[in-house]
């Protein structure tokens, strides 16, 4: 049996067709289900809110800084310059210094305000990491791998909010209550809030989140159209901190 | 023949100082017989097969370490099925409660110092601290 060239030509033009033609039935005969194709779910935006206004109400309670360093090892330096800090108390004009003017800085000056590592969108620490030993996870957590930490210093300098640490002396001695479920750092090596990522992978919220009795921090998924963050961001007029550096952060306030 | 004396006198002092070593040991009481391990009793079987974690232990444990801080995985499927949380002080030290009757000895025999426990918390050390 023999076939010219026209023929065979045709036969595999229709072939390719046949074929590229079923798998687009197969697409369209889902209806545009593509969760149920490809099987991934979006990932979470992990972001919190925080009302400053009741946290104001009691300027000396200090629980959900308990609770961080108790959960993470965090070490109490007495000297400033060494102190190491995950979540702490900052004076409104220092964590906002944008937002103050001479006349509405008065309701707010020296009021204390929590801070925390901002979780940002395009994080400035994780760009000049010459190891990669800080990243930016799917998730949006701004992950530190302490293995990987040279202590260069280079993410310190770069974080605009101070939110990290360098541990300049042996953090062990230094830490109040041993959490064997967590480990501490070493000498020469920074650290800062990782969102509570330990306790993410479990299901649970942040301990900061946890140990505040006036709910001042919200923590959810700004994925989630329904999920608590993004109802009072749609309710209220929330402020980030130096959102004009750019660098987009996942810590908002209310004030 | 007149240096028989000396040769021979020669090969027993020079064989003496080569076995020298072998000698101290004995003298010593550090003969090479491995370290004594304490084993738990309420498991019988570790996260992989003993061969296997004797002699490659460590990498495992850096496995589990980029799984769990790079790429958010914690669990793992060990080779008899079960699954485990991934965790140095959770879950190798739930079994092998006493790090200084085990790591330790075994790592003292070899004269390696991993560096594991300059961050990671022996958690007898942290029961010592609170009481």
């Amino acid at each position: 049996m023999s076939i010219d060239r026209r023929t065979f030509l045709g036969v595999a033009g229709l072939s390719a067709l046949a074929i590229a033609g079923k798998s687009s039935l197969v697409v369209l005969a889902q209806g545009g289900q593509r969760k149920a194709v490809t099987g991934i779910q979006p990932a979470p935006r992990w972001a919190m809110v925080i009302d400053a206004r009741k946290c104001e109400k009691d300027q000396g309670c200090t629980d959900c800084i308990a609770a961080c360093n108790k959960a993470h090892n965090v070490p109490q330096f007495p000297e400033p310059a060494h102190q190491v800090k995950w979540i702490w108390k900052e004076p409104f004009e220092n964590a906002f210094p944008d937002q103050g003017s001479l006349y509405t800085a008065e309701a707010y000056r020296d009021v204390p305000i929590p801070v925390l590592c901002n979780h940002c969108e395009k994080p400035p620490c994780v760009r000049v990491c010459p190891t990669k030993a800080t990243w930016k996870r799917e998730d949006g957590v701004v992950m530190m791998d302490w293995h990987r930490c040279i202590g260069c210093k280079y993410c310190i300098v770069a974080c605009p909010y101070g939110s990290r640490s360098f541990n300049f002396f042996d953090p062990r001695p230094r830490i109040k209550e041993l959490n064997p479920d967590f480990p501490t750092r070493s000498i020469g090596v920074v650290e800062k809030c990782n969102f509570c990522e330990e306790r993410l992978a479990k299901g649970e919220r942040p301990a900061c989140v946890v140990a505040c009795r006036e709910k001042v921090l919200v923590f959810g998924n700004l994925n989630d159209p329904g999920s608590e963050v993004r109802e009072l961001l749609r309710a209220h007029y929330t402020i980030r901190r130096k959102p004009e550096l750019g660098t987009d952060p996942n810590i908002f306030y209310l004030v | 023949m007149r240096d028989r004396g000396i040769i021979l006198g020669g090969l027993i002092v020079f064989l003496g100082v080569i076995t020298f070593p072998v000698w101290y040991n004995l003298a010593a009481g550090t003969t090479s017989k491995p370290p004594d391990l304490k084993l738990p009793t309420q498991e019988n079987n570790c996260v992989a097969p003993v061969e296997y974690m004797r002699t490659s232990h460590m990498d495992l444990l850096m496995d589990w370490r980029e799984q769990v801080v790079r790429q958010n995985i914690r669990t793992f499927k060990a080779f008899d099925g079960k699954t485990y949380t991934m965790g140095l002080s959770q879950t190798c030290l739930k079994c092998h409660t006493s790090k200084a009757d085990f790591c330790d000895r075994c790592h003292d025999y070899a004269g390696v110092k991993p560096t594991c426990w300059n961050c990671h918390v022996d958690p007898t050390l942290a029961q010592r601290s609170k009481a």
